[in-house]
């Protein structure tokens, strides 16, 4: 075990340095999750004064934009780890030594989570300087929603790495694009009864739709709807799973093929 | 008295890529502390053998055993013993050198990372390049970071892949005569896959041939030199290789 951490921490160690030869990296890290909230949050202002003072007069659109992108960031963080080893050529060294592939996506996973922190911190610390914005104000619920989105973005980006293993490079767009995807069906900025009836189901099964749909609720109503996290945690299993699955299979697909070695621009 | 488990063994190694054999029932053994040398021309199927070797590839066929470890389902723990350098697969490039082996010594369990990189440092004389990012160096001098990158956890496994191929011929020298000097220090096995002859002959206790994928002859230099009535084994191998050749294309073919 302690052996098994101990590679997780060089792995994490090596996505740090990254930053270190590139301090402007942290930068990058930062800017599209601030522009997004500051676009938001002025439109908010807007519509609170023009139209519907009520509904806008919580923080509702910043704090949908904010969880989005804690989804968003938890899948991109996890999939440039990855991607990161394929512009380097690295895969093939990494895979002789003896990281474990679960090892591997342990240190993916707490990468992610670090740059999720840091670019969703930076942007909500800016909304609290600009708009007010109060995270807070979400209470208990707040560490739910963000624990909901990060799973479920750590199981969209390990698929996204299985998809990368396959195909290679040829599939980088799906690192910045794939949740994109989603993102009408998840309700981020409206409630899912909004949505054709047939697509309503499609928009149920996914565990973002009842993040988003609590944090409403929340903001709102000023009420956690438990049940509705219940919903997100219970679909969250499966979809973590079937992302685990989807790499530990490419990767195994991947070793008899020949792709670690040669996988690079 | 029976004989020392080898450090390395393939048994019956066999791939193939859509439908093209690349490796072809490839067997032998590498007894512990000795030097083997798989030769062959591009495409003869070494590089091939040695992923499988390290369980990077896995085999359509046969075994590879590594330090008594199945490499298809023990190999990690025959990967924390040995080590791997290409000058094919180059280290992160925005890294620096001890960035790179940094993570590397981390990865393999190396308790001191930064007194043994310095001891390799000092050992292989890249003192100067440990803080130079590896995608601002030499080919030559990525290669011997490679190298410091296959010492840092003491392998008693070496599996080198042209190990001197961008290296000039006094650096190639001085490696060779380092990595002998290293197995003569430490009993560790080293396997090189090299179409570089006069090396192999030098560095080599046993050598095979591959051509196409076949192992075509193995045995000791000297020895196969004797046999085959040649001063070099270059000359072997061309007239192995020619043999090989003959016997698959037939009289008729030539005609």
């Amino acid at each position: 075990m302690k052996a098994s951490l101990g590679r997780i921490g060089a792995m994490m160690t090596r996505y740090m340095y990254l930053y270190r030869v590139s301090p402007i990296r942290i930068l990058e890290l930062v800017y599209w999750p601030t522009f997004n909230m500051l676009i938001w949050g002025f439109m908010q202002e807007y519509l609170r004064s023009a139209t519907h003072p009520a509904v806008f007069a919580a923080s509702y659109l910043i704090a949908a934009v904010l969880l989005w992108d804690v989804l968003f960031r938890s899948q991109l963080g996890l999939t440039l780890g990855f991607v990161e080893e394929m512009w380097a050529r690295n895969l093939g060294h990494l895979a002789v030594s003896p990281l474990r592939p679960l090892e591997f996506v342990g240190a993916l996973i707490a990468t992610s989570l670090i740059r999720t922190l840091v670019a969703v911190g930076g942007a909500g610390f800016l909304a609290t300087v600009f708009f007010g914005f109060n995270a807070l104000e979400l209470g208990f619920g707040l560490a739910l929603f963000f624990l909901n989105l990060v799973i479920m973005g750590w199981g969209v980006g390990l698929a996204v790495c299985a998809i990368l293993l396959r195909y290679g490079l040829a599939a980088e767009a799906l690192a910045w694009g794939a949740l994109f995807v989603l993102q009408p069906l998840c309700g981020v900025f409206y409630p899912v009864s909004v949505l054709p009836d047939w697509l309503e189901p499609v928009a149920r099964a996914l565990p973002a739709t009842h993040v988003f749909e609590g944090m409403r609720a929340v903001v709102q109503d000023g009420r956690l709807d438990l049940d509705l996290l219940a919903q997100a945690f219970l679909l969250n299993i499966p979809y973590a799973l079937a992302g685990l699955a989807a790499f530990l299979g490419a990767y195994a697909v991947a070793r008899r093929r020949g792709l670690l070695m040669g996988t690079g621009e | 008295m029976t004989a020392a488990p080898a450090a390395v063994e393939a048994r019956d190694l066999s791939k193939e890529f859509d439908g093209r054999t690349v490796v072809d029932r490839v067997t032998f053994a590498v007894p512990r502390g000795t030097t083997f040398g798989l030769l062959g021309a591009n495409g003869a199927g070494k590089t091939t053998t040695i992923l499988m070797l390290l369980g990077l590839l896995r085999p359509d066929r046969g075994q590879a055993q590594v330090l008594g470890h199945d490499m298809e389902r023990d190999r990690f723990r025959a990967l924390q013993r040995a080590n791997f350098s290409s000058p094919y697969v180059s280290l992160p490039h925005r890294l620096t050198a001890r960035q790179n082996l940094t993570v590397y010594g981390r990865l393999y369990g190396v308790s001191d990372v930064r007194r043994r990189i310095e001891y390799i440092a000092r050992e292989l004389r890249i003192e100067d390049l440990l803080d130079r990012p590896v995608g601002k160096m030499s080919a030559g001098q990525k290669t011997r970071v490679g190298i410091g990158k296959v010492l840092l956890n003491d392998p008693e496994v070496l599996f080198l892949d042209e190990p001197t191929a961008s290296l000039s011929p006094e650096s190639a020298a001085w490696l060779r005569s380092f990595l002998g000097a290293y197995r003569d220090r430490t009993r560790a096995t080293i396997v090189l896959a090299s179409h570089n002859m006069p090396e192999v002959e030098a560095m080599c206790d046993s050598v095979a041939f591959l051509q196409q994928g076949r192992l075509l002859e193995q045995g000791a230099p000297r020895a196969l030199i004797r046999r085959h009535g040649k001063q070099t084994l270059e000359e072997v191998f061309l007239e192995v290789a020619e043999g090989d050749t003959g016997r698959q294309h037939g009289p008729g073919d030539l005609a």
